[in-house]
């Protein structure tokens, strides 16, 4: 009983700060210039372009989390078989950016895109035409003469890439805790019994870190699909996905006192991250060890 | 040996710290003002709500030294965020510099303080056709004072755009895919577009916007994507040939990168205002009026436009500024130009067809 008064601060602050605003969204949404009406709301529910925008949203997530997977579980997995001494060291490196402000590394990431990068593929072009036999130049890579490099912002791939490069520490983390806690007697009695590398790793690591893969999924997959920021600076505001088309409707409607349509987009968001959070939380049910550190 | 290489180490950075200092051949602007106003104390606070750099930074300090009070300048956006700030906020705010359109629909919903002009005597210095064109949304200036103006139109790199500038159809044409950039505002970019479209920038037809919007729909896999601010960087550092943008940035612009024109389609276009409201629960009415009657004194008005490079409206300041400033078209656009320029008006509840046809727009890939 005396136990639980320590807990009262996290209850006030859970309410004031979590409960009521969820409750102000849902008010909004359904009272707009103090009038109780459902017409803004359904409007916005049937509006097949705003459902459009929420599927590529979900499909740039998906994207985001195969390719946080594939890249994240090769560096865990060799951290992982690194002395400790020397997997923290390079953990370490490999966390570091994590300690800079998200919004400075994307808007570094837009500096790179838009200017680095292309400044230095045009010189790259204008030294190859340099030292290349001219006559390799003109038969054969004629492009190369005056090579102008339109700035990389503005399409999905170069979002794609940020999310990517945004979100992949915290697909490693959990891995790594999980591959690294693994027993090591269960991978010598696999060899033992006459199963190669090959073997062992699908049979054996693989269905062993399934935990890890699954708070791995979670922790990419639901900030990725509530993304604002990348789009927002790499997308040019071309590259639009749901977190935008929320801000695009509190931006441009809320001026005329209109909160209904951005509140409806925000609760059906809110049901997106409910519904994957209940998915991963069914993977997850009767693995109760390791990759929880998140 | 070490001892040599700290010593030689601590020359270079004294060297470098030479070499960037600040020369000081520029002489120092002059801040007095033009008919010798005498300001009295007045005290408090001021809470002005405007643009990003939209404003002379010396200029703020210079007219708390005279005045006493104290200025709190908030920047925001948009005309829309504005609107948004002035609902939801607590603060109250004493000035705003909102635009055209905006200015109307705050007069509609009784917003806005009508203007002592005994206490702003410098409004004689504002340009008679500048005043004629701003009257359409403020009959008889009751309400506002023009602060800045200006025309919306194309910014494109000479270098990289061969065809003429003269119409909007330019930012149709596939030749310059990926290097267009179009503004990250619903009425300038659905205006132009029904301009290009041959239609009026005020319609309130749901036919017009939705051509407008097919047309933009259409141009999706063309341009660069939607900028503000961050479009000035990528046009001076020739990262896109074309970019539709306010004559004051365009300007700002072409000061820095002599590649630059700009041109203001035949087609027609928006000629705007950011004129300067008092709100009407301000709680310094005193000092809002002497702030806006210390922007429209020649001499300071003058400094304020060098600074931000958007067009005064205020005659005297153009009777002291430089010629590249008055003989600069983008500047000070022609009357052939005017002509062909509208002012926006505020839209009511059809503002609600705007709105959708844009979402339906930033959405579209």
């Amino acid at each position: 009983m005396k136990r639980r008064v320590f807990a009262y601060p996290y209850i006030v602050w859970m309410v004031l700060f979590i409960v009521v605003p969820m409750l102000f969204i849902f008010f909004y949404a359904v009272n707009v210039r103090g009038e109780w009406t459902l017409t803004k709301a359904w409007a916005t529910l049937t509006d097949a372009g705003k459902w459009n925008v929420l599927w590529i949203s979900i499909v740039m997530a998906f994207k985001t989390t195969a390719l946080c997977l594939l890249l994240g579980y090769p560096i865990a997995y060799i951290l992982s078989k690194m002395k400790p001494s020397v997997a923290g060291f390079i953990s370490v490196l490999f966390f570091v950016p994590m300690w800079m402000n998200f919004v400075l590394r994307t808007y570094a990431w837009q500096a790179i895109l838009e200017y680095f990068l292309p400044n230095v593929m045009e010189s790259g072009a204008r030294v190859l035409v340099r030292i290349l036999p001219q006559e390799f130049v003109t038969r054969f890579w004629p492009e190369l003469i005056g090579y102008r490099c339109a700035s990389l912002t503005g399409t999905e791939g170069a979002v794609l890439m940020v999310l990517v490069y945004n979100f992949l520490p915290f697909m490693v983390m959990p891995l790594y805790n999980t591959l690294a806690k693994l027993d090591k007697s269960l991978l010598e009695a696999a060899r033992d019994l006459g199963a190669n590398s090959f073997t062992t790793f699908f049979r054996v690591i693989l269905p062993l870190s399934v935990p890890g893969i699954v708070s791995g999924i979670t922790m990419v997959f639901i900030p990725a699909i509530t993304a604002f920021t990348v789009p927002a600076l790499i997308g040019n505001g071309k590259y639009n996905l749901y977190g935008n088309e929320i801000e695009l409707a509190f931006k441009t409607l809320s001026g005329q006192g209109d909160f209904a349509v951005g509140s409806t987009l925000s609760l059906i968001l809110l049901l997106c991250v409910l519904v994957s959070t209940v998915i991963m939380n069914y993977f997850d049910k009767d693995q109760k060890e390791g990759g929880q550190m998140w | 040996m070490k001892k040599l290489f700290a010593l030689l180490l601590c020359g270079m950075l004294l060297l470098g710290a030479i070499a960037c200092t600040p020369k000081e051949d520029e002489e120092a602007a002059d801040y007095s003002f033009a008919d010798g106003d005498q300001y009295e104390y007045i005290g408090g606070e001021l809470n002005v709500m405007s643009w990003g750099e939209y404003i002379d930074p010396e200029l703020i300090p210079l007219f708390e030294a005279e005045t006493g009070v104290h200025v709190n300048y908030i920047e925001i956006p948009s005309n829309e965020e504005m609107m948004i700030k002035l609902r939801g906020s607590e603060q109250t705010f004493d000035i705003c510099i909102p635009s055209d359109y905006c200015i109307e629909q705050m007069i509609r919903e009784d917003m806005l303080l009508e203007l002592d002009q005994s206490k702003i005597p410098n409004v004689r210095n504002l340009s008679d056709t500048i005043m004629e064109i701003s009257d359409k949304f403020d009959p008889g200036h009751k309400y506002s004072v023009p602060y800045m103006w200006g025309t919306v139109g194309i910014l494109y790199n000479t270098k990289l755009v061969d065809d003429p500038v003269d119409s909007w159809g330019i930012l149709w044409n596939e030749k310059y895919a990926g290097q267009i950039w179009m503004y990250d505002s619903v009425r300038d970019t659905i205006g132009i577009t029904l301009k290009y479209l041959g239609y009026d920038l005020n319609t309130h037809s749901e036919e017009a916007v939705a051509a407008a919007r097919d047309k933009l729909i259409e141009q999706a896999p063309l341009r660069k994507g939607f900028g503000a601010d961050n479009m000035r960087s990528s046009m001076v550092n020739g990262k896109a040939a074309l970019a539709v943008m306010y004559s004051g940035d365009a300007f700002a612009c072409m000061d820095e990168n002599e590649d630059l024109d700009y041109a203001v389609p035949m087609e027609g276009s928006n000629v705007w205002f950011d004129n300067a409201v008092i709100l009407k629960n301000s709680k310094n009415v005193e000092a809002a009026h002497a702030f806006i009657n210390f922007l429209n004194d020649a001499n300071i008005a003058a400094r304020n436009t060098e600074f931000i490079f958007y067009s005064t409206p205020n005659q005297g300041a153009l009777e002291r500024l430089d010629a590249y400033f008055t003989e600069n078209e983008t500047y000070n656009p022609p009357q052939d130009v005017l002509d062909r320029c509208e002012v926006f008006h505020d839209l009511g509840s059809f503002t609600d067809v705007f709105n959708a046809a844009w979402s339906e727009i930033k959405a579209s890939k």
